[in-house]
């Protein structure tokens, strides 16, 4: 078991490398791109240019000019940003994280109960209308851009019904501090939440109905009927259990992505200043310190939450952990 | 010897025949096909319409009900500043969905953007599917070091989120373009979100068709194959590709689906499709600054790709149950 540990740790050590490496040949190694240039900014003048090849070392070998990104990036932290003057860039992404996981982790609250209550039903009811219903309104949020559903949103919420007493409720977009304002917090994040989680509500719903329906065919299910257990006790104690194995991992890297990135788009459409929103800023900014910033912190934190999963389910699953 | 009547009509009828007989399945194609149609046939429109969905039009008129009214008004309330674009007048051919905020027809702009949000998620389906089966199948069938350095590669791929990965390729890529020796890709080129959403999702197919590959070679008419000392292409070609095809087939309607969903979003950040040429994504961004005021503009986009991704992804169901109902393949994770 120690050594299944030790080689996913590895594996990960090595994906994570490799990841920095694809994002370093990305940014500087790209033919006929001038990466002095695109650090700089648009319309840079000649000492902004020599300060940039400087402070990179761009007039160095490739192998000087890897460790050197590396370093100002995760050793000292003093990489800064040359469209905002003097902007120091990992700072101002670490500030950025509690705003993404604020709506990350109320989304999956959202998505983690109403998909059991879903997936649970649907099986329940299989094969008659109730499962083709639900089935086929989680197809529907599946199928939604998630940005576009926000504009949606907040067209009702914001403008269409924002005078009616239903959304009168809704705060203006933006965040508010969960410690200067509690309230405030929850209120402008109740529509995001909603948002985000539908496509995975519809996701992890239908998965769940298929491996419950699944699990149900297996021996075991069949020896619990004979024992004469009730359908429902048969339903969540037994089938519901072992599905719920797949349905952790599956978790485990979807809130990883979302972290690192995934929730991007909700951000932009509801004004959250998380790392997503920090990173499309740049985009339009063209500030290629924050995009490389943010885009290894959160690489790292996917292939991180990744092994985690791996090495949770190496030590929970015994069929792992002896082979 | 004659053959026996009652013989197998093979894989490939039995799955056609199973497809045809799924009702569900067959509507959901109808109305994909009913789109892309309705989407070629833009250029038609846009003549019968007269209109040009690139050319920003602020002075234009047109006449209803013998009114003559201005594309883009003037507000008569509060400070009247700036201009509303026209609502939509639902009559075919004259503003039926309004303009836009350069006074261009979102209709014509809708049927235009289709055909590139269609052919982009084609296009980026087939680099990804001709890759991953590449990949996959050198990977699973040599084993040792070209697994070891194809499935290292997949997983960096794998481990990389989806938009980052997208905004860190477009933002070098898209800013001027790109000139490999004696290639030159324009910065607006739809080679650029091709390559972009084609690239990304190889890990999703190579990493399951590289399983089958792993499996399909220890099986016994491969190794009796190898045995007889086939060449290692010829098996790859003539006994291992056949049986991963079921596989691949069913990943393009998902695939599909699931591009053209990352298109959109990429065209949304403006790191997809360039202006001024349209995809849902980027009309879907144009009608953000009206969305309260002419929120047709952001709704329509939106609908069409509500309702292609819907039709691909019960199509890709039917055709997964037809062609191999005891797959595992699920929807991606978008």
């Amino acid at each position: 078991m120690i050594f299944a540990i030790m080689q996913r740790l590895s594996q990960m050590l090595f994906v994570m490398f490799g990841i920095s490496l694809l994002v370093f040949l990305i940014f500087f190694g790209t033919p006929g791109v001038d990466p002095a240039a695109r650090i700089a900014g648009r319309n840079a003048s000649p000492e902004v240019l020599a300060a940039v090849r400087k402070s990179f070392g761009f007039d160095q070998p490739f192998y000087v000019q890897y460790l050197t990104m590396m370093k100002k990036i995760f050793v000292t932290g003093d990489l800064t940003s040359f469209v905002n003057r003097g902007w120091k860039v990992v700072p101002a992404v670490l500030d950025t994280v509690p705003v993404t996981l604020s709506l990350v982790i109320g989304a999956a609250i959202l998505w983690v109960v109403f998909s059991l209550i879903i997936g649970v039903t649907a099986a329940a009811y299989r094969d008659r209308w109730p499962d083709k219903l639900l089935m086929i309104l989680g197809l529907i949020g599946v199928s939604m851009p998630v940005y576009w559903l926000g504009e949606v949103m907040n067209l009702i919420t914001q403008s269409r019904f924002h005078d009616s007493w239903l959304f009168s409720w809704v705060p203006p977009l933006g965040y508010k501090n969960f410690s200067d304002d509690p309230k405030g917090w929850f209120l402008t994040l109740v529509i995001p939440w909603i948002t985000l989680s539908i496509l995975y509500i519809g996701l992890y719903g239908r998965v769940l109905r298929a491996s419950i329906t699944e699990a149900l065919q297996e021996d075991y299910i069949r020896t619990a009927r004979a024992k004469g257990l009730s359908e429902t006790r048969i339903l969540l104690r037994h089938a519901l259990r072992t599905s719920l194995i797949a349905f952790v991992t599956l978790f485990g890297l979807d809130f990883g992505a979302l972290v690192g990135g995934s929730a991007l788009l909700t951000e932009v459409v509801f004004g959250l200043q998380g790392v997503g929103k920090l990173t499309f800023d740049a985009l339009q900014n063209l500030d290629l310190p924050v995009i490389m910033t943010t885009v290894l912190y959160a690489s790292f934190f996917v292939v991180l939450a990744n092994a985690v999963v791996d090495v949770i389910y190496i030590l929970l699953d015994p069929r792992v952990r002896t082979s | 010897m004659t053959k026996p009547e009652n013989v197998s009509r093979g894989p490939w009828a039995t799955a056609l025949n199973r497809l045809s007989h799924d009702r569900t399945a067959l509507v959901a194609l109808a109305v994909f096909v009913l789109i892309v149609v309705a989407c070629l046939s833009a250029p038609i429109y846009a003549h019968l319409a007269g209109v040009d969905p690139f050319k920003s039009t602020l002075d234009a008129t047109i006449t209803i009900d013998g009114v003559q009214k201005p594309v883009m008004e003037v507000p008569t309330t509060g400070l009247a500043l700036g201009y509303t674009p026209i609502g939509p007048t639902w009559r075919l051919g004259t503003y039926f969905l309004g303009a836009d905020n350069q006074g261009r027809d979102v209709m014509a702009r809708l049927l235009y953007g289709g055909m590139n949000s269609i052919l982009i998620a084609g296009a980026a389906t087939l680099f990804t599917l001709v890759f991953a089966t590449v990949f996959g199948l050198l990977a699973g069938f040599f084993g040792g070091v070209v697994d070891m350095v194809i499935s290292r590669i997949l997983d960096v791929l794998w481990a990389f989120p989806v938009y980052l990965l997208a905004i860190s390729l477009s933002i070098v890529l898209l800013t001027q373009g790109i000139s490999i020796g004696p290639w030159t890709i324009d910065s607006s080129s739809l080679m650029l979100p091709i390559f972009i959403i084609g690239v990304i999702y190889i890990p999703y197919v190579a990493r399951p068709v590289r399983g089958q590959v792993m499996s399909l070679r220890q099986s016994d008419f491969v190794m009796a194959a190898i045995g007889l000392g086939a060449p290692s292409g010829r098996i790859l070609w003539k006994d291992i590709l056949p049986n991963v095809s079921t596989t691949l087939i069913v990943f393009i309607p998902i695939m599909m689906a699931l591009n053209m969903l990352t298109e959109s979003a990429l065209s949304f950040l403006s790191i997809g499709v360039q202006p001024p040429d349209a995809s849902w994504g980027t009309i879907i961004q144009d009608g953000q600054g009206l969305l309260y005021t002419r929120p047709a503009v952001a709704l329509a986009p939106g609908f069409m790709i509500v309702i292609s991704v819907l039709s691909l992804n019960v199509f890709g169901d039917g055709l997964r149950d037809a062609l191999d109902p005891r797959s595992k393949i699920k929807l991606g994770r978008g």
